[in-house]
């Protein structure tokens, strides 16, 4: 689903490379990068759908108070991309709807 | 001449002095019978509990000292789907009413068996026309799956529901204005002076006059009241509330404690707190809110918290309402209570309609909201 992005990085500041999969598929990012910040830059998304309506969202405030980057980060679903830096190896997809809770066995 | 074409002052037939849920269900009510009204609001620094509530149409155990506020509790949530109706008619809002029964949970037999008593009691004071269930834990994980399993019971109310407050608020502001409802912040009122039978309200620079004021300002009731020969001896109670992210729907029905919205959102609280005009949260309280929404629906300790606030709900000392007309200054009237969603569609219809033509309800008797109970 990658595609030319609108997100263009600067020159500057050059960064170790980090390697991430996001919804499967390898996508390098720079340390220091949020989750949110590497999937715009990768071109991927929409990242989630909402519980309500299903539509599509993407990243919008990118400073933890829209809400509209939930994704599902190391197995942790509604995790708010924009808040969390990358880290080689991490695992992201997108997040479908309202999160499941697993019943518990107790 | 006329006022309102005059900079920094307004006519309207009433002023309502604030812009809350009671301000408002009032102000929409008086609409109804065709007045010009005219919101006046102190704005974002206030307190106002109409943002920060849980959102309930609670009618069982409400009213369990006083028939009478049974009695007006269960008027207004009949009242409630047309009051909603036609607030989403107007704006297109869907404000979430959803009134399909409520359960207050009660973790332990002691607390299970005082809760049935104090519903049956209710419903001898009714002369039976009370209904609840008593649930015991198999009954209750009948109707929802995901309750925990030490829970001892629940009792359930047919007639309580939930709504969403905040679009509930927008909803009403926005049908006010579609009206030509006025909406003033221009500041607190400060004075409010009886002219030539009517009254001239002062809220910074802007006066507005008016034949009738009805003091809706909740917790600012207190001061303004004794100006129009009132009395309201209300203190701030507060409330805190959590917020959990939003996850897939799994309780149908409102609780006492817990409830998810629509979007899926779960809001826990209950907390009732005497602390003064302190409407911030604490660590210990909020600890014991989320401990027990944990072993009521224990999967949710899985579930991230996103945020939390406390609120100050607007209490008299017997926790009624008090609804009056001025005997000093007719046409001044009291209008406040601690369950403004619950009573909001009552306050829309027979209240709106006492203020406007002195019709006394046919369900309930206004002389028990007599504000004269707390003089003697
Ligand atoms: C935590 C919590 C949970 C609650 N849960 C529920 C529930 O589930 N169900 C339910 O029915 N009720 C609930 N309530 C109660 C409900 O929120 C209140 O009864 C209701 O909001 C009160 O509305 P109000 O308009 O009287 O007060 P407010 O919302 O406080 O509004 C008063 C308004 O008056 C204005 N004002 C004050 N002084 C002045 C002045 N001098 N001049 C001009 N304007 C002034 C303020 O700006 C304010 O907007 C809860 C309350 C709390 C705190
Ligand atoms: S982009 Fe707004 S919260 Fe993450």
């Amino acid at each position: 689903m990658a595609s030319d992005s609108a997100f263009k990085r600067l020159p500057a500041n050059p960064a170790d490379a980090v390697e991430i999969w996001v919804e499967g598929q390898a996508v390098t990012a720079r340390a220091g990068d949020s989750v949110a910040a590497a999937v715009l830059a990768a071109g991927l998304g929409p990242t989630r759908t909402t519980p309500v309506s299903g539509s599509p969202r993407a990243p919008y405030c990118m400073m933890g108070v829209c809400f509209e980057c939930l994704m599902e980060i190391d197995g942790q679903p509604n995790t708010q991309g924009c808040m969390i830096l990358v880290t080689d190896g991490m695992k992201v997809s997108f997040q479908r709807g309202a999160r499941d809770i697993p019943e518990c066995s107790a | 001449m006329n006022a309102g074409l005059t900079p920094g002052c307004t006519d309207a037939d009433v002023s309502v002095i604030g812009g809350g849920l009671v301000g408002l269900a009032v102000a929409l009510g008086l609409q109804d019978h065709g007045r010009q009204v005219a919101v006046i609001d102190e704005g974002d620094i206030a307190l106002r509990a109409s943002r920060g509530n849980f959102g309930l149409v609670w009618v069982q155990g409400k009213g369990d000292s006083c028939p009478d506020y049974a009695r007006l509790t269960r008027q207004s949530a009949r009242q409630w789907r047309r009051f909603a109706d036609g607030l989403t008619d107007a704006t297109g809002i869907d404000i979430q009413l959803s009134q399909v029964g409520g359960l207050y949970i009660c973790l332990t037999e002691e607390e299970l068996q005082q809760r049935q008593q104090m519903l049956s009691s209710m419903r001898d004071a009714l002369g039976g026309d009370y209904p609840f269930e008593v649930l015991d834990h198999s009954a209750l994980k009948a109707r929802v799956r995901e309750i925990g399993p030490t829970v001892a019971g629940a009792t359930w109310g047919p007639e309580d529901g939930h709504v969403n407050p905040l679009f509930l608020l927008r909803a009403m502001v926005e049908r006010f204005l579609k009206r030509g409802g006025q909406l003033l912040t221009c500041g607190p009122v400060s004075r409010i002076t009886p002219v030539n039978g009517g009254f001239e309200v002062l809220a910074g620079d802007h006066r507005i006059g008016c034949s009738k004021v009805v003091l809706a300002a909740g917790l600012g009731n207190k001061a303004l009241a004794p100006q129009v020969g009132l009395f309201a001896p209300l203190e701030p109670n507060r409330g805190q509330v959590l917020i959990a992210e939003r996850v897939r729907h799994f309780l149908d029905y409102p609780t006492g404690h817990v409830r998810q919205t629509a979007e899926g959102t779960i809001q826990c609280g209950d907390s009732k707190e005497d602390v003064g005009f302190d409407c911030g949260t604490t660590t210990d309280v909020l600890a014991a809110i989320a401990a027990r929404a944990v072993r009521m629906f224990p999967l949710l300790a899985q579930v991230r918290l996103v945020r939390s606030w406390g609120a100050l709900r607007v209490m008299t000392p017997d926790g009624y309402p008090i609804y009056q007309q001025s005997e000093q200054y007719p046409g001044a009237y009291l209008v406040t209570c601690h369950s403004g969603v619950t009573l909001a569609a009552a306050h829309a219809g027979p209240i709106a309609t006492w203020i406007e033509n002195g019709q006394q309800p046919d369900e309930f008797s206004l002389e028990t909201f007599h504000g004269q109970r707390f003089s003697v």
